[in-house]
Protein backbone atom coordinates (compact mmCIF):
# COMPACT_ATOMS: atom_id res chain seq x y z
CA UNK A 1 0.00 0.00 0.00
CA UNK A 2 1.11 2.76 -1.62
CA UNK A 3 1.46 6.57 -0.05
CA UNK A 4 1.51 9.21 -3.31
CA UNK A 5 1.69 12.90 -2.59
CA UNK A 6 1.62 15.11 -5.31
CA UNK A 7 0.75 18.77 -4.48
CA UNK A 8 0.98 21.11 -7.60
CA UNK A 9 0.50 24.15 -5.02
CA UNK A 10 -1.12 24.82 -1.58
CA UNK A 11 -1.38 28.66 -1.32
CA UNK A 12 -3.15 30.62 1.93
CA UNK A 13 -4.83 34.21 2.10
CA UNK A 14 -2.80 36.73 4.53
CA UNK A 15 -4.22 40.35 4.25
CA UNK A 16 -5.57 39.69 1.20
CA UNK A 17 -2.31 38.25 -0.64
CA UNK A 18 -1.78 34.90 -1.70
CA UNK A 19 1.00 33.61 0.05
CA UNK A 20 2.04 30.17 -1.56
CA UNK A 21 3.10 27.47 0.99
CA UNK A 22 4.03 24.75 -0.89
CA UNK A 23 4.76 24.28 -4.25
CA UNK A 24 5.77 21.30 -6.60
CA UNK A 25 5.93 18.43 -4.34
CA UNK A 26 6.19 14.51 -5.02
CA UNK A 27 6.69 12.31 -2.77
CA UNK A 28 6.07 8.22 -2.41
CA UNK A 29 6.33 6.12 0.67
CA UNK A 30 6.11 2.61 0.86
CA UNK A 31 3.84 0.65 3.67
CA UNK A 32 5.94 0.29 6.75
CA UNK A 33 8.16 3.34 6.18
CA UNK A 34 9.24 5.70 8.92
CA UNK A 35 8.91 8.75 7.53
CA UNK A 36 10.10 11.84 9.14
CA UNK A 37 9.51 15.54 8.02
CA UNK A 38 12.17 18.13 8.65
CA UNK A 39 12.51 21.69 7.87
CA UNK A 40 12.89 25.32 9.25
CA UNK A 41 9.57 26.57 10.77
CA UNK A 42 6.86 28.26 8.31
CA UNK A 43 8.37 25.65 5.93
CA UNK A 44 4.67 24.23 5.27
CA UNK A 45 5.17 21.05 6.50
CA UNK A 46 2.75 20.87 9.07
CA UNK A 47 0.40 21.68 6.19
CA UNK A 48 1.79 19.18 4.40
CA UNK A 49 0.64 16.20 6.83
CA UNK A 50 -2.83 18.03 6.93
CA UNK A 51 -3.22 17.85 3.43
CA UNK A 52 -2.37 14.39 3.73
CA UNK A 53 -4.71 13.83 6.87
CA UNK A 54 -7.57 15.13 4.65
CA UNK A 55 -7.73 17.67 7.11
CA UNK A 56 -7.00 20.43 4.32
CA UNK A 57 -8.60 20.16 0.90
CA UNK A 58 -7.67 23.57 -0.48
CA UNK A 59 -4.92 22.89 -2.59
CA UNK A 60 -4.46 21.91 -6.21
CA UNK A 61 -2.91 18.58 -6.76
CA UNK A 62 -3.86 15.03 -5.26
CA UNK A 63 -3.50 12.37 -2.28
CA UNK A 64 -3.73 8.91 -3.23
CA UNK A 65 -3.55 6.32 -0.39
CA UNK A 66 -3.31 2.62 -1.43
CA UNK A 67 -6.16 3.28 -4.34
CA UNK A 68 -8.54 5.79 -2.82
CA UNK A 69 -7.86 9.65 -2.93
CA UNK A 70 -8.10 10.90 0.50
CA UNK A 71 -10.92 13.59 0.22
CA UNK A 72 -11.39 14.03 3.56
CA UNK A 73 -10.10 12.77 7.48
CA UNK A 74 -10.62 9.03 8.25
CA UNK A 75 -10.02 6.72 10.72
CA UNK A 76 -7.67 4.93 8.50
CA UNK A 77 -5.13 8.00 8.68
CA UNK A 78 -4.69 8.58 11.79
CA UNK A 79 -3.63 12.22 13.64
CA UNK A 80 -1.73 13.25 16.83
CA UNK A 81 -1.93 16.80 16.90
CA UNK A 82 0.94 19.04 18.26
CA UNK A 83 -0.87 19.29 21.51
CA UNK A 84 -3.15 15.78 23.03
CA UNK A 85 -6.71 17.30 22.43
CA UNK A 86 -7.95 14.73 24.58
CA UNK A 87 -11.73 15.55 25.62
CA UNK A 88 -11.65 16.81 29.70
CA UNK A 89 -14.62 15.23 30.13
CA UNK A 90 -13.76 11.57 29.75
CA UNK A 91 -11.53 9.50 31.22
CA UNK A 92 -8.48 7.95 30.21
CA UNK A 93 -9.97 4.93 28.79
CA UNK A 94 -12.96 6.70 27.51
CA UNK A 95 -10.79 9.25 25.62
CA UNK A 96 -9.27 6.25 24.20
CA UNK A 97 -12.58 4.69 22.91
CA UNK A 98 -14.24 7.91 22.44
CA UNK A 99 -17.24 6.46 20.08
CA UNK A 100 -16.31 2.92 20.06
CA UNK A 101 -18.87 1.15 22.43
CA UNK A 102 -16.42 0.65 25.84
CA UNK A 103 -18.93 -2.27 26.73
CA UNK A 104 -17.75 -4.32 24.52
CA UNK A 105 -15.78 -7.12 25.75
CA UNK A 106 -13.42 -7.19 22.41
CA UNK A 107 -12.78 -3.89 22.44
CA UNK A 108 -12.20 -3.61 25.73
CA UNK A 109 -9.67 -6.54 26.28
CA UNK A 110 -7.35 -3.76 23.06
CA UNK A 111 -8.41 -0.74 25.33
CA UNK A 112 -5.84 -2.83 27.95
CA UNK A 113 -3.47 -4.32 25.68
CA UNK A 114 -3.09 -0.08 24.49
CA UNK A 115 -2.85 0.83 27.80
CA UNK A 116 -0.23 -1.31 29.07
CA UNK A 117 1.54 -0.67 25.19
CA UNK A 118 1.71 3.15 26.14
CA UNK A 119 2.11 2.13 30.01
CA UNK A 120 -0.65 4.25 31.39
CA UNK A 121 -1.42 1.10 33.85
CA UNK A 122 -3.61 2.60 36.89
CA UNK A 123 -4.69 5.79 35.53
CA UNK A 124 -7.46 3.93 33.22
CA UNK A 125 -10.22 6.17 35.33
CA UNK A 126 -8.18 9.32 35.49
CA UNK A 127 -9.01 12.74 33.78
CA UNK A 128 -6.68 14.07 31.29
CA UNK A 129 -6.25 16.90 34.12
CA UNK A 130 -4.27 14.85 36.14
CA UNK A 131 -2.26 13.73 33.70
CA UNK A 132 1.65 15.02 32.67
CA UNK A 133 2.03 16.55 29.10
CA UNK A 134 3.95 12.88 28.09
CA UNK A 135 0.82 10.81 29.78
CA UNK A 136 -1.63 13.04 28.03
CA UNK A 137 0.00 12.30 24.82
CA UNK A 138 0.60 8.74 24.88
CA UNK A 139 -3.34 8.51 26.00
CA UNK A 140 -3.55 10.52 22.24
CA UNK A 141 -1.38 8.15 20.36
CA UNK A 142 -3.27 5.00 21.88
CA UNK A 143 -6.42 6.38 20.54
CA UNK A 144 -5.39 6.85 16.94
CA UNK A 145 -3.71 3.35 17.47
CA UNK A 146 -6.98 1.74 18.58
CA UNK A 147 -8.14 2.31 15.00
CA UNK A 148 -6.21 0.16 13.58
CA UNK A 149 -4.94 3.15 11.30
CA UNK A 150 -3.32 2.15 7.53
CA UNK A 151 -1.52 5.32 8.16
CA UNK A 152 -0.31 7.31 11.47
CA UNK A 153 0.43 11.07 11.15
CA UNK A 154 2.18 12.63 13.87
CA UNK A 155 2.51 16.75 13.85
CA UNK A 156 5.59 17.56 16.15
CA UNK A 157 3.57 15.42 18.68
CA UNK A 158 6.79 16.00 21.33
CA UNK A 159 7.71 19.10 20.54
CA UNK A 160 6.03 20.87 23.81
CA UNK A 161 7.77 17.93 26.41
CA UNK A 162 10.61 18.51 27.82
CA UNK A 163 13.76 16.41 26.72
CA UNK A 164 13.60 12.77 29.16
CA UNK A 165 9.44 12.71 28.30
CA UNK A 166 10.60 13.03 24.36
CA UNK A 167 13.13 10.85 23.96
CA UNK A 168 10.91 7.95 26.50
CA UNK A 169 7.71 8.81 24.10
CA UNK A 170 10.41 8.12 21.13
CA UNK A 171 11.34 4.54 21.97
CA UNK A 172 7.60 3.73 22.79
CA UNK A 173 6.75 4.90 19.61
CA UNK A 174 9.17 3.08 17.67
CA UNK A 175 8.21 0.17 19.81
CA UNK A 176 4.99 0.37 18.60
CA UNK A 177 6.14 0.79 14.95
CA UNK A 178 8.52 -2.25 14.87
CA UNK A 179 5.42 -4.23 16.53
CA UNK A 180 2.21 -2.84 14.62
CA UNK A 181 4.36 -2.07 11.12
CA UNK A 182 1.96 0.95 10.46
CA UNK A 183 3.14 3.22 8.24
CA UNK A 184 4.10 6.18 9.93
CA UNK A 185 4.99 10.19 8.57
CA UNK A 186 6.16 12.13 11.58
CA UNK A 187 6.77 16.25 11.23
CA UNK A 188 9.38 17.87 13.62
CA UNK A 189 12.16 19.94 13.27
CA UNK A 190 14.09 18.33 15.66
CA UNK A 191 17.39 16.37 13.35
CA UNK A 192 18.40 14.51 15.96
CA UNK A 193 14.54 13.30 16.40
CA UNK A 194 14.14 12.84 12.60
CA UNK A 195 17.30 10.77 12.31
CA UNK A 196 16.68 8.58 15.29
CA UNK A 197 13.21 7.30 14.02
CA UNK A 198 12.89 7.53 10.24
CA UNK A 199 13.83 5.20 7.90
CA UNK A 200 13.52 7.77 5.40
CA UNK A 201 14.19 12.03 6.21
CA UNK A 202 12.56 14.75 4.05
CA UNK A 203 14.20 17.62 4.50
CA UNK A 204 12.05 20.64 3.48
CA UNK A 205 12.97 24.07 2.23
CA UNK A 206 10.98 27.20 2.92
CA UNK A 207 9.43 30.33 1.30
CA UNK A 208 7.77 28.39 -1.03
CA UNK A 209 7.71 25.06 1.04
CA UNK A 210 9.56 22.47 -1.67
CA UNK A 211 11.59 19.41 -0.70
CA UNK A 212 14.93 19.31 -0.45
CA UNK A 213 16.12 16.25 -0.65
CA UNK A 214 14.78 12.55 0.77
CA UNK A 215 17.67 11.02 2.82
CA UNK A 216 17.50 7.37 3.93
CA UNK A 217 18.52 6.01 6.86
CA UNK A 218 19.79 2.92 7.18
CA UNK A 219 20.90 2.38 10.48
CA UNK A 220 19.18 -0.45 12.86
CA UNK A 221 16.84 -0.26 15.66
CA UNK A 222 17.29 0.03 18.32
CA UNK A 223 19.75 2.42 17.23
CA UNK A 224 21.86 4.67 19.74
CA UNK A 225 22.06 7.90 19.38
CA UNK A 226 25.97 8.15 20.91
CA UNK A 227 26.77 5.49 18.83
CA UNK A 228 29.77 6.79 16.66
CA UNK A 229 27.99 5.94 13.03
CA UNK A 230 24.10 7.69 14.31
CA UNK A 231 26.36 10.81 15.17
CA UNK A 232 27.90 10.63 11.33
CA UNK A 233 24.35 10.70 9.70
CA UNK A 234 22.80 12.77 11.68
CA UNK A 235 25.81 15.43 10.64
CA UNK A 236 25.29 14.30 7.09
CA UNK A 237 21.78 15.38 7.14
CA UNK A 238 22.21 18.50 9.50
CA UNK A 239 24.26 19.66 6.82
CA UNK A 240 21.42 19.32 4.21
CA UNK A 241 19.58 21.00 6.67
CA UNK A 242 21.49 23.68 6.82
CA UNK A 243 22.84 24.17 3.31
CA UNK A 244 18.97 24.39 2.48
CA UNK A 245 18.43 26.62 5.54
CA UNK A 246 20.82 29.75 4.44
CA UNK A 247 20.10 28.68 0.57
CA UNK A 248 16.15 30.02 1.40
CA UNK A 249 17.46 32.74 4.10
CA UNK A 250 19.39 34.04 1.36
CA UNK A 251 16.26 34.42 -1.18
CA UNK A 252 14.04 35.23 1.08
CA UNK B 1 10.46 14.50 34.64
CA UNK B 2 11.76 11.14 33.63
CA UNK B 3 10.72 9.94 37.17
CA UNK B 4 7.54 11.04 36.94
CA UNK B 5 7.00 9.44 33.66
CA UNK B 6 7.99 6.53 35.50
CA UNK B 7 5.05 7.42 38.15
CA UNK B 8 2.91 6.21 34.77
CA UNK B 9 3.75 2.50 36.31
CA UNK B 10 2.56 1.33 39.28
CA UNK B 11 4.64 1.68 42.10
CA UNK B 12 3.73 5.14 43.93
CA UNK B 13 -0.19 4.27 43.24
CA UNK B 14 -0.48 3.70 47.21
CA UNK B 15 0.89 7.50 47.77
CA UNK B 16 -1.40 9.16 45.60
CA UNK B 17 -4.73 7.41 47.30
CA UNK B 18 -2.94 8.41 50.41
CA UNK B 19 -2.87 12.20 49.18
CA UNK B 20 -6.45 12.23 48.14
CA UNK B 21 -7.74 10.99 51.47
CA UNK B 22 -5.79 13.55 53.26
CA UNK B 23 -7.07 16.52 50.71
CA UNK B 24 -11.21 15.31 50.99
CA UNK B 25 -10.43 15.15 54.81
CA UNK B 26 -9.16 18.99 54.80
CA UNK B 27 -11.64 20.04 52.21
CA UNK B 28 -14.44 18.49 54.12
CA UNK B 29 -12.79 20.61 57.34
CA UNK B 30 -12.35 23.51 55.29
CA UNK B 31 -16.07 23.00 54.51
CA UNK B 32 -17.49 22.98 57.80
CA UNK B 33 -15.59 26.23 58.53
CA UNK B 34 -17.04 28.13 56.07
CA UNK B 35 -20.22 27.00 56.88
CA UNK B 36 -19.57 27.81 60.99
CA UNK B 37 -18.42 31.32 59.45
CA UNK B 38 -21.24 31.82 57.64
CA UNK B 39 -23.61 31.70 60.26
CA UNK B 40 -22.28 34.14 62.69
CA UNK B 41 -24.05 37.52 61.02
CA UNK B 42 -27.01 35.97 60.40
CA UNK B 43 -27.22 35.15 63.86
CA UNK B 44 -26.07 37.95 65.25
CA UNK B 45 -28.29 39.90 63.65
CA UNK B 46 -30.67 37.71 64.52
CA UNK B 47 -29.70 38.67 68.58
CA UNK B 48 -29.47 42.23 68.05
CA UNK B 49 -33.39 42.01 66.18
CA UNK B 50 -35.23 40.31 68.82
CA UNK B 51 -33.59 42.59 71.74
CA UNK B 52 -34.62 45.67 69.93
CA UNK B 53 -37.76 44.46 69.42
CA UNK B 54 -38.39 42.84 72.84
CA UNK B 55 -36.99 46.70 74.30
CA UNK B 56 -40.29 47.63 72.55
CA UNK B 57 -37.80 50.26 70.03
CA UNK B 58 -40.28 49.35 67.43
CA UNK B 59 -43.67 48.71 66.84
CA UNK B 60 -44.66 45.06 65.78
CA UNK B 61 -46.31 46.87 62.46
CA UNK B 62 -43.23 47.67 60.89
CA UNK B 63 -40.89 45.06 62.39
CA UNK B 64 -42.47 41.93 64.59
CA UNK B 65 -39.90 39.93 66.35
CA UNK B 66 -38.22 36.95 65.41
CA UNK B 67 -40.26 35.21 67.95
CA UNK B 68 -43.42 36.38 66.43
CA UNK B 69 -42.57 34.91 63.23
CA UNK B 70 -41.70 32.03 64.38
CA UNK B 71 -45.09 31.63 65.56
CA UNK B 72 -46.97 32.82 62.97
CA UNK B 73 -45.01 30.19 61.33
CA UNK B 74 -45.78 27.49 63.51
CA UNK B 75 -49.71 28.84 63.35
CA UNK B 76 -49.36 28.57 59.20
CA UNK B 77 -48.34 25.54 59.45
CA UNK B 78 -50.71 23.61 61.80
CA UNK B 79 -53.64 24.98 59.88
CA UNK B 80 -52.34 23.85 56.51
CA UNK B 81 -52.65 27.25 54.86
CA UNK B 82 -49.00 27.52 54.33
CA UNK B 83 -48.78 24.34 52.18
CA UNK B 84 -51.92 24.74 50.18
CA UNK B 85 -50.61 28.57 49.18
CA UNK B 86 -47.15 26.88 48.71
CA UNK B 87 -48.28 23.99 46.88
CA UNK B 88 -49.87 26.36 44.34
CA UNK B 89 -47.19 28.76 43.84
CA UNK B 90 -45.20 25.74 43.37
CA UNK B 91 -47.26 24.56 40.54
CA UNK B 92 -46.85 27.85 38.85
CA UNK B 93 -43.51 27.63 38.99
CA UNK B 94 -42.64 24.53 38.22
CA UNK B 95 -45.49 24.25 34.77
CA UNK B 96 -43.97 28.17 34.05
CA UNK B 97 -40.14 26.98 34.17
CA UNK B 98 -40.36 23.59 32.01
CA UNK B 99 -42.28 25.74 29.42
CA UNK B 100 -40.10 28.64 29.28
CA UNK B 101 -36.67 26.35 30.02
CA UNK B 102 -37.57 24.02 27.85
CA UNK B 103 -38.18 25.97 24.77
CA UNK B 104 -34.95 28.24 25.60
CA UNK B 105 -33.20 24.95 25.69
CA UNK B 106 -34.30 23.76 22.64
CA UNK B 107 -34.75 27.25 20.63
CA UNK B 108 -30.66 27.42 22.39
CA UNK B 109 -29.70 24.76 20.55
CA UNK B 110 -31.25 25.04 17.62
CA UNK B 111 -29.88 28.22 16.97
CA UNK B 112 -26.16 27.48 18.35
CA UNK B 113 -26.54 24.20 16.14
CA UNK B 114 -27.32 25.81 13.05
CA UNK B 115 -25.53 29.32 11.86
CA UNK B 116 -28.84 29.53 9.17
CA UNK B 117 -31.36 30.00 11.89
CA UNK B 118 -28.84 32.34 14.13
CA UNK B 119 -29.57 34.63 11.58
CA UNK B 120 -33.39 33.73 11.10
CA UNK B 121 -34.36 34.19 14.75
CA UNK B 122 -31.49 35.61 17.29
CA UNK B 123 -31.59 39.09 16.27
CA UNK B 124 -35.15 39.51 16.89
CA UNK B 125 -34.85 37.29 20.14
CA UNK B 126 -31.93 39.22 21.27
CA UNK B 127 -34.54 42.06 20.83
CA UNK B 128 -37.14 40.83 22.79
CA UNK B 129 -34.35 40.38 25.51
CA UNK B 130 -33.54 44.35 25.80
CA UNK B 131 -37.41 44.19 27.08
CA UNK B 132 -37.79 43.68 31.33
CA UNK B 133 -39.88 40.77 30.85
CA UNK B 134 -42.09 42.19 34.30
CA UNK B 135 -42.85 45.59 31.77
CA UNK B 136 -45.26 43.25 29.42
CA UNK B 137 -47.04 42.03 32.98
CA UNK B 138 -49.81 44.55 32.32
CA UNK B 139 -50.20 43.08 28.75
CA UNK B 140 -50.78 39.72 29.70
CA UNK B 141 -52.98 40.37 32.11
CA UNK B 142 -55.04 42.03 29.42
CA UNK B 143 -54.62 39.14 27.22
CA UNK B 144 -55.25 35.78 29.69
CA UNK B 145 -56.98 37.54 32.29
CA UNK B 146 -55.39 37.73 35.84
CA UNK B 147 -56.32 33.63 36.15
CA UNK B 148 -53.79 31.27 36.04
CA UNK B 149 -52.73 31.79 32.02
CA UNK B 150 -51.15 35.31 32.94
CA UNK B 151 -48.87 33.59 35.72
CA UNK B 152 -47.22 30.64 34.22
CA UNK B 153 -46.79 32.53 31.08
CA UNK B 154 -45.29 35.64 32.79
CA UNK B 155 -43.11 33.19 34.89
CA UNK B 156 -42.39 31.17 31.42
CA UNK B 157 -40.60 34.64 29.69
CA UNK B 158 -38.45 34.90 32.67
CA UNK B 159 -37.18 31.33 32.77
CA UNK B 160 -36.95 31.45 28.96
CA UNK B 161 -33.84 33.77 28.17
CA UNK B 162 -31.14 32.68 30.26
CA UNK B 163 -31.41 29.31 29.32
CA UNK B 164 -31.64 30.72 25.86
CA UNK B 165 -28.84 32.81 25.63
CA UNK B 166 -26.51 30.30 27.69
CA UNK B 167 -27.15 27.52 25.84
CA UNK B 168 -26.55 29.13 22.16
CA UNK B 169 -23.62 30.20 23.92
CA UNK B 170 -22.02 27.26 25.65
CA UNK B 171 -22.66 25.62 22.35
CA UNK B 172 -20.94 28.08 20.23
CA UNK B 173 -17.79 27.64 22.75
CA UNK B 174 -17.07 24.34 21.68
CA UNK B 175 -13.47 23.76 21.06
CA UNK B 176 -12.76 23.90 16.71
CA UNK B 177 -9.21 22.00 17.43
CA UNK B 178 -11.57 18.74 19.42
CA UNK B 179 -14.02 19.30 16.86
CA UNK B 180 -11.10 18.24 14.33
CA UNK B 181 -10.23 15.73 16.70
CA UNK B 182 -14.28 14.42 16.34
CA UNK B 183 -13.71 14.66 12.64
CA UNK B 184 -10.22 12.73 12.44
CA UNK B 185 -11.66 9.92 14.56
CA UNK B 186 -15.45 10.22 12.00
CA UNK B 187 -17.78 10.40 14.94
CA UNK B 188 -21.45 10.33 13.93
CA UNK B 189 -23.34 13.27 14.19
CA UNK B 190 -25.29 11.97 17.41
CA UNK B 191 -21.57 10.69 18.92
CA UNK B 192 -20.66 14.12 18.24
CA UNK B 193 -23.30 15.80 19.91
CA UNK B 194 -23.07 13.56 23.28
CA UNK B 195 -19.49 13.44 23.57
CA UNK B 196 -18.57 16.50 22.37
CA UNK B 197 -21.17 19.21 22.08
CA UNK B 198 -23.40 18.36 25.25
CA UNK B 199 -20.38 17.93 27.60
CA UNK B 200 -18.26 21.54 26.77
CA UNK B 201 -21.44 23.09 26.69
CA UNK B 202 -22.94 21.84 29.96
CA UNK B 203 -21.25 24.07 32.28
CA UNK B 204 -22.88 27.06 30.49
CA UNK B 205 -26.22 25.11 30.27
CA UNK B 206 -25.91 24.73 34.08
CA UNK B 207 -25.32 28.29 34.65
CA UNK B 208 -28.12 29.41 32.31
CA UNK B 209 -30.22 26.55 34.52
CA UNK B 210 -29.47 28.73 37.62
CA UNK B 211 -30.15 31.81 36.36
CA UNK B 212 -33.39 30.72 34.87
CA UNK B 213 -34.33 29.05 37.88
CA UNK B 214 -34.07 32.79 39.76
CA UNK B 215 -36.05 34.31 36.78
CA UNK B 216 -38.99 32.12 37.13
CA UNK B 217 -38.70 32.59 41.03
CA UNK B 218 -39.18 36.30 40.48
CA UNK B 219 -41.65 36.54 38.24
CA UNK B 220 -43.77 34.54 40.22
CA UNK B 221 -43.39 36.86 43.29
CA UNK B 222 -44.46 39.56 41.03
CA UNK B 223 -47.54 37.58 39.29
CA UNK B 224 -49.05 36.80 42.53
CA UNK B 225 -48.39 39.88 44.32
CA UNK B 226 -50.26 41.30 41.51
CA UNK B 227 -53.38 39.70 42.20
CA UNK B 228 -54.19 36.11 42.63
CA UNK B 229 -56.27 34.10 45.09
CA UNK B 230 -54.18 31.69 46.06
CA UNK B 231 -50.37 31.23 46.56
CA UNK B 232 -47.53 32.35 48.92
CA UNK B 233 -47.89 35.62 47.20
CA UNK B 234 -51.58 36.51 47.86
CA UNK B 235 -51.38 34.98 51.87
CA UNK B 236 -48.37 38.28 51.75
CA UNK B 237 -50.81 40.48 50.11
CA UNK B 238 -53.48 39.53 52.04
CA UNK B 239 -51.81 39.54 55.24
CA UNK B 240 -50.57 43.30 54.66
CA UNK B 241 -54.12 44.25 53.96
CA UNK B 242 -54.83 43.54 57.65
CA UNK B 243 -51.65 44.60 58.83
CA UNK B 244 -50.08 41.38 59.62
CA UNK B 245 -46.70 42.18 59.60
CA UNK B 246 -45.47 38.92 60.69
CA UNK B 247 -47.02 37.04 58.17
CA UNK B 248 -45.97 39.04 55.54
CA UNK B 249 -42.29 37.83 57.17
CA UNK B 250 -42.81 34.05 57.00
CA UNK B 251 -43.83 35.07 53.20
CA UNK B 252 -40.30 36.05 52.49
CA UNK B 253 -38.66 33.96 53.90
CA UNK B 254 -40.56 30.97 52.66
CA UNK B 255 -39.32 32.33 49.16
CA UNK B 256 -36.10 32.76 50.34
CA UNK B 257 -35.72 29.07 51.14
CA UNK B 258 -37.25 27.89 48.58
CA UNK B 259 -35.10 29.75 46.33
CA UNK B 260 -32.20 28.86 48.35
CA UNK B 261 -33.13 24.45 48.00
CA UNK B 262 -33.29 25.09 44.15
CA UNK B 263 -30.21 27.00 43.53
CA UNK B 264 -28.28 24.33 45.98
CA UNK B 265 -29.99 21.05 43.86
CA UNK B 266 -28.52 22.86 40.91
CA UNK B 267 -25.34 23.46 42.01
CA UNK B 268 -24.96 19.90 43.43
CA UNK B 269 -25.40 18.82 39.54
CA UNK B 270 -22.68 21.19 38.87
CA UNK B 271 -20.54 19.80 41.13
CA UNK B 272 -21.30 15.85 39.81
CA UNK B 273 -21.44 16.44 36.19
CA UNK B 274 -18.41 18.94 36.02
CA UNK B 275 -15.79 17.04 38.14
CA UNK B 276 -13.53 16.69 34.85
CA UNK B 277 -13.45 20.65 35.23
CA UNK B 278 -9.74 21.99 35.72
CA UNK B 279 -10.29 25.41 37.40
CA UNK B 280 -9.48 27.63 40.06
CA UNK B 281 -11.49 26.65 42.83
CA UNK B 282 -10.04 30.01 45.67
Amino acid sequence: MEIKVEIKEKAFMKDQKSVQVLDDIHLTFNSGDFITVIGPSGCGKSTLLKIIAGLDVDYEGSVVIGSNEVKKPSIDKGFIFQEHRLFPWLTVEQNIAANLPLKKPELREQVNQLINIVRLNGFEKAYPKELSGGMSQRVAIARALLREPKVLLLDEPFGALDAFTRQHLQDVLIDIWLETKTTMILVTHDVDESVYLGTKVVVMKSKPGKVGHVIPIELPFPRQRTDQTFQEVRNHVLKHFEQLDQYSAVEG
Amino acid sequence: MEKSEAVASVPLQPDLVKDRVSTSFKRKSKRNTRFISGLILPIVVVILWQTVSSLGWVTKIVLPSPLAIILAAKELILSGVLFTNLKISLVRAVFGFIIGGGLGLALGSFVGLSSRSEKLLDPSLQMLRTIPHLAISPLFILWFGIGEESKVLLIALGAFFPLYVNTFLGIRRVDAKLFAVSQVLEFSKFKQLKLLIIPAALPNILLGLRLSLGAAWLSLVVAELMGSTAGIGYMMLDARQFSNTDIVFVGIIIFAIVGKLTDSLVKWIEKHSLKWQDTYKG
